[in-house]
């Protein structure tokens, strides 16, 4: 991945507007992007953020590269669509984060304690087992993320939504044995193989060349 | 029976408010015979409903004065209030436009003398005054309605209050028995003046506007700044009848946004500006104002007034489009959002909060009672397969009354170019 940040660096040089809209899901949106700020006042976790939406666009005209890409903001989105339904110019906000957050991602940019990543990485892998997520196994990974003694707090606290979801057949115990899969895993594997492969290769067309 | 008399050589215009009172003005002046058609019961249109204008601050009814003096002087212009164009058919130098005539219940007799809003009981939402206060039954529309005659609301009509309006005119000026009328008359060219209405603010739901009693449009205000209003010019919140001296004015209130208007109002900058100089005049020092905006749009010769407004100490320009607004246990309206200058979050209460509520085309476009070419704002195109119908004003763009007076009397020239080539003085 380094190979990758170095050459969209020389590619991009003096504009990072042109490598999000290149690059980045929804990117060629930010340019409509007016200023108005309706879409970090609408953010319920706004105040948590140190760039809101509005100045993440700003910075990406303004050619702020490592301090967007690199942010913990862009990480921050819960997908509420508050911003996408406000917004006089109907920027998909919400959509533009999630894009920036997966490109940070690929050029190994994300800051690494970043615990929203951190559950993004383990969600996905377990998705990617089954092709279902394998509530059980999640929560248990996502109790234990800081540690086992942190994991048994944040399990006792939890103890009544767990058992009450195992009442009402929301988690089942046996799935910590194997769980349950889709109808078709080869099939579900082939088709994100496939994605995935696209993805390489639209990337690929900006990034270094071949063979260096 | 409504007798009008008219030939294809007639000018008909749709609309008696700043822009059709002009047009129809010009071109009757001219010579030219013109029906002019207004809806409500009086001429003056949505002008009449305003406190000053801006930029100099002076007060419309002096225009309308002047606008009304030539109506009465004018022997080629005739004039039908409570009526609507329901159809128009054939060509350009040759119409038959059909118009439908509601009841005033009042004829010409009529003086003005206010007898039968006495008797009266009944009171209704007052449409003038933006349903801010309450009308008689029996009313005048405003203090200066051209033509000054009273009206019967139709809900009275059959009641008691009916009865007792007609037994206090000392006139005979009550006709109970006035039914609607439909007309048809001829028509060599159309203008078509039918102007704007406010964008309804309850459709911009994180506002509030139809949850809090202390967030209004700035239509109202304009009701409330003047001393002939419904609060008798005091600036106060709705809800506890408090001055209201923290207001807020938030702009671009459904223009500039794909959920709402597509265009940019135009007026709504300088109308702000105007009405901040209506709570500094109220309360001086103690007036505390915020502007929240996207971009401040005072057009060329507006660059100055703005300025002015500017330099008041009292008045602050917040770079932001606020993004909702709550209510605190006083009622006070909390305005929230980020300072697009430093990012900063705000929640700022205020006594009131002042929509600059949007201008759109008061004919909703799917419902347009003749064919005829709009963009997709609504507002009617120059197109030459509108033939012989020409917008003016309002009706063709968010104007503010200078130019829609402008656009006026050139939408006049053209329906006198139409009608000379009629009667072939002009090809």
């Amino acid at each position: 991945m380094g190979e990758l940040n170095t050459a969209m660096i020389e590619r991009y040089r003096n504009s990072f507007l042109k490598e999000v809209e290149a690059n980045v899901e929804e990117g060629e949106w930010v340019k409509m992007c007016m200023q108005c700020g309706v879409c970090s006042g609408s953010c319920p976790l706004g105040k948590f953020w140190e760039h809101p939406p509005q100045e993440i666009f700003m910075m990406i005209r303004a050619g702020k590269r490592e301090a967007v890409l690199q942010s913990e903001s862009v990480w921050m989105c819960t997908s509420c669509y508050n911003c996408i339904v406000r917004c006089p110019r109907e920027l998909p906000i919400t959509h533009i984060m999630h894009g920036l957050a997966h490109y940070a991602k690929r050029l190994g940019l994300v800051p690494k304690t970043n615990p929203t990543a951190k559950f993004a990485q383990m969600f996905w892998d377990n998705l990617m087992v089954k092709g279902r997520i394998n509530e059980l196994k999640l929560g248990l990974a996502l109790y234990f993320m800081n540690g086992f003694g942190d994991g048994i707090k944040v399990a006792l606290k939890n103890q009544k939504l767990g058992m009450a979801m195992m009442k009402t057949g929301r988690m089942n115990p046996k799935e910590a044995f194997g769980g349950h899969a889709v109808k078709d895993l080869a099939g579900f594997h082939k088709v994100l193989k496939k994605a995935q492969e696209l993805e390489d290769a639209r990337i690929a067309q900006n990034g270094p060349p071949a063979g260096a | 029976m409504t007798a009008v008399v008219a030939t294809n050589e007639t000018i008909l215009v749709v609309g008696g408010g700043i822009s059709g009172m002009t047009a129809a003005l010009e071109a009757a002046e001219t010579g030219k015979r013109v029906v002019l058609v207004e809806k409500r019961p009086y001429l003056g249109g949505r002008v009449s409903q305003l406190y000053k204008y801006f930029p100099k601050l002076c007060f419309p009814t002096c225009g309308l004065e002047i606008n009304q003096r030539r109506a009465k002087q004018n022997p080629n212009l005739t004039i039908l209030t409570m009526a609507e164009v329901t159809g128009l058919t054939g060509a350009k130098g040759n119409y038959t436009a059909t118009v439908k005539l509601s009841p005033r219940y009042v004829n010409a007799n009529c003086t003005a003398c206010g007898d039968c809003a006495k008797a009266v009981t009944a009171e209704f939402d007052d449409e003038y005054n933006y349903g801010l206060g309450k009308r008689k039954g029996a009313y005048l529309p405003y203090r200066m309605a051209h033509p000054a005659r009273y009206v019967l609301d139709p809900a009275i009509i059959g009641t008691p209050d009916a009865e007792r309006a007609k037994a206090a005119c000392r006139y005979d000026a009550i006709d109970l028995e006035m039914q609607e009328e439909t007309i048809d008359f001829p028509c060599g060219a159309v203008i078509w003046a039918t102007g704007w209405k406010p964008y309804d603010a309850a459709k911009i739901q994180p506002y509030g506007y139809d949850r809090f009693a202390n967030v209004i449009t700035s239509v109202e205000f304009e009701r409330m700044a003047d001393p002939t209003g419904p609060t008798g010019g005091k600036l106060v919140r709705p809800s506890d009848g408090k001055e209201a001296k923290k207001v807020a004015f938030i702009q671009c209130a459904g223009s500039r946004d794909r959920n709402h208007l597509l265009h940019c109002s135009r007026i709504c900058c300088m109308a702000s500006f105007k009405q901040c100089t209506y709570v500094i005049d109220a309360f001086g020092a103690d007036a505390q104002i915020n502007v929240y905006y996207i971009d401040l749009r005072a057009i060329d010769r507006f660059e100055d007034f703005y300025q002015k407004v500017r330099a008041n100490q009292n008045i602050r320009f917040i770079k932001s489009k606020p993004a909702s607004i709550t209510q605190d246990k006083d009622g006070s309206p909390v305005v929230h959002g980020v300072d697009t200058e430093g990012y900063q979050r705000f929640a700022e209460p205020h006594d009131l909060v002042v929509l600059a509520i949007g201008m759109e085309p008061s004919v909703d476009p799917a419902s347009f009672p003749v064919p005829i070419v709009l963009n997709r704002e609504g507002f009617i195109e120059t197109d030459s397969a509108n033939g012989g119908v020409f917008a003016a004003g309002g009706a063709a763009d968010a104007l503010d009354v200078n130019r829609a007076v402008q656009h006026a009397t050139g939408a006049a020239l053209r329906a006198i170019q139409v009608v000379n080539s009629v009667a072939r003085a002009e090809v």
